[in-house]
């Protein structure tokens, strides 16, 4: 089955202005709050997880038409229609957030890393190639990085490995890496050398030796 | 809200009938049915809009800043653990559980995105602008660095190296921008308010556009 992300930009020719917005402004109409914390409400349900919203967002035909708060608010109304919770036996939720829980959740967060099944395959200054394949499953390597060799920057642990997550096939603790890439590397002859370094944050899998 | 669901023939509630866009009608359907289904609490969702515009954003991350400018310590333990020395400030949770902190330099100057959607510091900067989330500033932030960072009016020295920092994981981060010249003789707290919200994302200078 093909799976296509409307959501990977990095790199693209996307020629719009960019919006500039102050600090106090946060939401554009009456809704955008409510879409808001209606996501953030969701996720203690236990009926989907955070690779499982990105998933559903990025695969939205129209992801590029829809505002940010739109995006979610579709993937939610995806996922509820996906999940059966709009008919007639829904799964109860595992946890559902009261209004007194919400400081306590939102000071608590939820840690993405976890124990390592292994040692480290990389350290720090390696150089390391990243894979080249296009997984027909969400994932977390943007298409720009993909087949580019690098240097791991940092090592920071295991964390749950979003390409399973996504999938509802467990969270598959993998090493983590920030992976630096020079511009050469990443846009070639496109010539714009201006002397940056990019980094990605890659997962063990997403790595080859080079 | 009950006094929307009354058929009432006065004015003033046919014209708030009439006022709801689709937009609102449609997030105000699911927000019903989910609370109807046991999945939300409606009052959480109050709290979790007001924490956000109330008490979780820039003016947290700035605390961050101010301290390490004035305490060396604290810089070295926030560069070292940025989550750790952020969570001793009290500012822990909800997308800033696995943070790191890039120092700004007469050298390197930092840049966050997040190409593949809107991952965002919000434990320390609350939640992400609309343009960081958009299109033009995700597809060029990675690619033309310098010409992002010109329509934000930073102009950087030549020689400055640029180090862009894509959030393609859980790892969260924060720039600590460079303490303005002739600062010497600020209070923590009138430092705070020099650091912008765009400071700490890389796409501004503190004391530009406080």
């Amino acid at each position: 089955m093909s799976y296509h992300s409307h959501a990977d930009l990095g790199g693209q020719d996307v020629r719009d202005a960019i919006v500039m917005e102050p600090e106090g402004e946060l939401f554009h109409t009456p809704w955008e709050p409510r879409v808001m914390a209606l996501v953030v409400a969701m996720g203690p349900t236990g009926l989907s997880n955070i690779d499982m919203n990105r998933a559903a967002r990025e695969t939205l035909p129209n992801y590029r038409d829809l505002s940010y708060y739109e995006i979610w608010l579709a993937a939610l109304e995806k996922l509820l229609l996906q999940k059966g919770v709009l008919g007639d036996s829904p799964s109860p939720p595992k946890q559902v957030l009261r209004a007194e829980l919400v400081a306590a959740a939102i000071s608590k967060g939820s840690a993405f890393s976890r124990t390592p099944t292994g040692p480290a395959r990389y350290a720090l200054g390696q150089r390391v190639r990243t894979i080249a394949v296009q997984p027909a499953h969400h994932t977390r390597l943007p298409a720009y990085a993909r087949g580019k060799v690098g240097i791991v920057d940092r090592v920071h642990g295991a964390h749950v490995f979003p390409d399973t997550n996504a999938q509802g096939l467990g969270e598959s603790p993998q090493w983590l890496y920030t992976v630096a890439f020079n511009e050469q590397e990443l846009w070639g002859g496109q010539g714009l050398n201006q002397r940056s370094t990019i980094s990605v944050d890659a997962f063990e899998p997403y790595l080859e030796p080079a | 809200m009950s006094e929307h669901e009354h058929h009432s023939h006065e004015p003033h509630a046919e014209h708030a009938q009439r006022t709801l866009s689709p937009m609102e009608l449609r997030v105000r359907a699911l927000e019903t049915l989910l609370t109807e289904k046991g999945y939300i609490d409606p009052a959480a969702l109050d709290v979790l809009i007001d924490a956000y515009q109330t008490k979780i954003g820039p003016r947290n991350g700035a605390r961050v800043v101010a301290r390490a400018w004035c305490d060396a310590e604290f810089r070295r333990w926030l560069l070292a653990d940025a989550t750790a020395a952020i969570a001793s400030l009290g500012l822990t949770g909800r997308q800033g559980e696995h943070m790191v902190a890039v120092e700004n330099t007469p050298q390197v100057h930092n840049l966050v995105v997040c190409t593949l959607c809107s991952c965002y510091p919000w434990a320390v900067l609350g939640l992400p602008p609309t343009w960081y989330k958009s299109a033009p500033y995700r597809a060029r932030a990675v690619k033309d660095p310098r010409g992002v960072l010109k329509e934000f009016g930073v102009e950087l020295p030549e020689t400055t190296q640029i180090r862009i920092w894509d959030s393609t994981a859980e790892i969260r981060y924060l720039v600590l921008p460079q303490r303005p010249a002739g600062s010497e003789d600020l209070s923590e707290q009138q430092l705070a308010n020099l650091v912008t919200r765009d400071s700490m994302i890389g796409t501004g200078l503190p004391g530009k556009d406080a």
